[in-house]
């Protein structure tokens, strides 16, 4: 058996193993290192959460400390991809790209195709999303519809260990921007990584859990939670396949409508706001694809239309469960037409 | 012949006439063409400034990288930018320096070191300190330069550049090219600070400004600066005092500007006009050379229009292609 490691490590590994392979993958970000100009130990924190401890000791100037400055460096990032390097920026909460959304949307993932095709910005913006780590309504948000909505973006969020290894070396070694979008409340989940690199493609979903009753789609967290909400359902006979789309920009589709013709339910969970989210596209996607295969209405488990809520009473209530999810399953069979 | 006194030799002296020749009946013929209405889209004329963005362009290589503003024509030109590709591109073709898919505000040329115009204000300036952060790796002495205009030096952007470039010691250069205006508003409304010197200094960065229409005061400042920033010496600001002849943009009324300005402007502080005197004057260069140049030029930018007009235009299949490296 394959030894098992955090998230926190896979992304680690990944980032270090590929900066010993290609000299020109550079790191930048606030506090990567840690320590930097001051009269303490370098390399003190290793980014906010330690994900990038010990990359300083064996990269050295490669990685760069940047002042809070996101507008500068996330735009320095994509101006050193524009000219040969490879960056792996790192924006800590994805809640931040509001100051420097501009460099991502009109910027980086329009040189392409404004450019007449004769650009390649290979940049990789990671952050950290989500909520449950009580952290309240700008640091806890999942925001991936904002940037699956402009072409020229990629956008992966991966839920697993291994997927996250596999993921973010092929987010390094794309010649496409790739927003990166750790879920913090992932990074102490274990599973089974290889030791070497691997890469794993983009717009590949993964059939986490088979099933013919009903088909849950989801991603990052929720994959868990719909997990959870599986195995009960199990128990009462309703069988649920469950997919992780683990990129949400290219979208497996593909793999969404084969396994909705066989069951014919769609239950989508979301941990983002409802409107115009990811739940939103896969169910308008479906019902025009596969509208003659639904046995029953497609449900949305997501979010509510507000901010993420510091209250641990609140944010609880806030984030789906498995619960909510089970409850949508039996509410697209009970609503089925028969 | 009279010894030279310039810091460039004739054929050097040509050259620079030459590509600001270029750049100004590239943006005359612009501007009557977009007034009959063969142009789509916005236009913003660089017809004035000529002096500045080759008195810098003059110091670079293919190698050495600049971002540039929505007033980019001129500094796609002298940067070495094809402007039979930029005016196919101008007139949305394919052939075009981008086929026809950015059009004026979008010209770039990777392969040139011209990593584009820019619709975005101020939204150059990051990603020139990326172009200099990966020049630092390559470790070959090139810089980039990032243009903002005296309105764009406000973006935040801009300013968290300074600091960055600052604290990176990075083979950075920020030119403002103040003209006066911040599209229709006065800079002087929207600067609180007479000097971007001032402004720089507040940056660490040291800072000059010069009379953007002398060829030589721009020519020399930038050489000290860029020689600085090849030898690692860091960034620096570059403020030079320029005048726009046409609007903002192609079709601009202009009744914010004085009633008589621009004639003035035209009359007295026309760079191009300056630099003839000036190199005439020496013995340099004689006033039929000059001539020569200014009749191949015509010539050049009226086969750019024909051929640009003769191109074809993008086709359907053309609406998708390049969006992604690979989806």
């Amino acid at each position: 058996m394959a030894r098992k490691i955090s998230m926190k490590q896979a992304i680690n590994e990944a980032l270090d193993q590929e900066m010993a392979r290609d000299p020109t993958v550079i790191m930048m970000g606030e506090d990567i290192v840690g320590g930097a100009g001051g009269n303490g130990e370098m390399d003190a924190w290793g980014g906010v959460l330690g994900v990038t401890k010990g990359l300083y000791a064996k990269h050295g100037d490669r990685l760069l400390d940047t002042p809070l400055s996101e507008s500068a460096y996330i735009g320095a990032a994509i101006g050193a991809a524009a000219c040969g390097m490879r960056p792996v920026a790192e924006l800590m909460f994805v809640d931040f790209m509001g100051v420097c959304f501009d460099q991502i949307f009109n910027q980086a993932a329009k040189f392409k195709y404004m450019f007449g095709g004769k650009a390649e910005t290979p940049v990789v913006i990671r952050a950290m999303c989500g909520g449950g780590f009580r952290a309240a309504a700008q640091h806890s948000q999942m925001l991936t519809p904002l940037f699956t909505h402009i072409p020229g973006l990629k956008v992966v969020c991966p839920s697993t260990p291994y997927d996250t290894k596999g993921l973010l070396v092929q987010s390094i070694r794309d010649n496409d921007p790739v927003i990166f979008l750790e879920h913090k409340n992932l990074y102490g989940l274990e599973g089974e990584v290889p030791e070497g690199l691997y890469t794993i493609p983009f717009g590949e979903a993964h059939v986490v859990r088979e099933g013919k009753t009903a088909s849950i789609v989801t991603y990052g967290m929720m994959v868990h939670r719909s997990l959870e909400a599986a195995a009960a359902l199990a128990k009462d006979g309703i069988e649920c396949e469950v997919i992780d789309l683990r990129t949400l920009s290219p979208l497996d589709i593909d793999t969404v409508l084969d396994s909705v013709t066989k069951t014919g339910h769609l239950v989508c969970v979301d941990e983002a706001n409802p409107r115009c989210s990811i739940a939103c596209d896969v169910s308008a996607q479906v019902a025009q694809r596969a509208f003659g295969a639904l046995k029953g209405p497609i449900e949305m488990v997501t979010a509510p239309h507000a901010p993420v809520p510091f209250s641990p009473v609140l944010e609880d209530a806030y984030i789906p469960g498995a619960l909510q999810i089970a409850a949508a399953v039996k509410r697209t069979l009970a609503g089925g037409r028969h | 012949m009279a010894g030279n006194p310039f810091p460039l030799n004739k054929q050097q002296l040509l050259q620079a006439y030459r590509t600001m020749r270029t750049i100004r009946e590239f943006e005359e013929r612009l501007h009557v063409d977009f007034s009959r209405g063969d142009i789509p889209g916005f236009v913003h004329l660089y017809a004035g400034e000529e002096a500045a963005g080759t008195g810098i362009m003059m110091h670079l290589g293919d190698g050495d990288r600049i971002a540039s503003t929505h007033r980019g024509h001129g500094h796609c030109i002298a940067k070495g930018v094809d402007p039979m590709a930029m005016m196919k591109e101008i007139y949305g073709r394919k052939g075009g320096s981008c086929e026809g898919k950015g059009g004026s505000m979008h010209i770039a040329d990777l392969s040139k070191g011209m990593m584009g115009a820019n619709g975005i204000l101020g939204a150059g300036a990051p990603l020139v300190c990326g172009a200099a952060l990966a020049a630092k790796y390559r470790k070959k002495g090139e810089v980039a330069i990032s243009f903002v205009g005296d309105g764009a030096s406000n973006q935040g952007t801009f300013l968290e550049s300074l600091n960055l470039a600052a604290v990176w010691n990075l083979p950075a250069i920020f030119v403002v090219e103040n003209n006066g205006y911040a599209e229709s508003t006065s800079r002087d409304y929207g600067v609180a600070v007479d000097s971007y010197v001032d402004r720089a200094a507040g940056f660490g960065l040291p800072g000059v400004t010069v009379d953007g229409t002398d060829f030589f005061a721009v020519y020399e400042a930038a050489g000290e600066i860029i020689k600085r920033a090849r030898e690692g010496g860091g960034p620096s600001l570059l403020e030079c005092k320029m005048v726009r002849f046409h609007g903002h943009f192609e079709g601009d009324a202009q009744t914010y500007r004085a009633s008589g300005e621009i004639d003035d402007i035209r009359s007295n502080k026309d760079c191009l006009k300056k630099f003839a005197a000036a190199v005439t004057a020496a013995g340099v260069v004689t006033a039929d050379e000059l001539k020569a140049i200014d009749h191949e030029v015509l010539g050049l930018i009226e086969r750019a229009v024909v051929d640009a007009k003769a191109a074809p235009l993008p086709t359907l299949a053309d609406l998708t292609t390049d969006v992604y490296v690979k989806y």
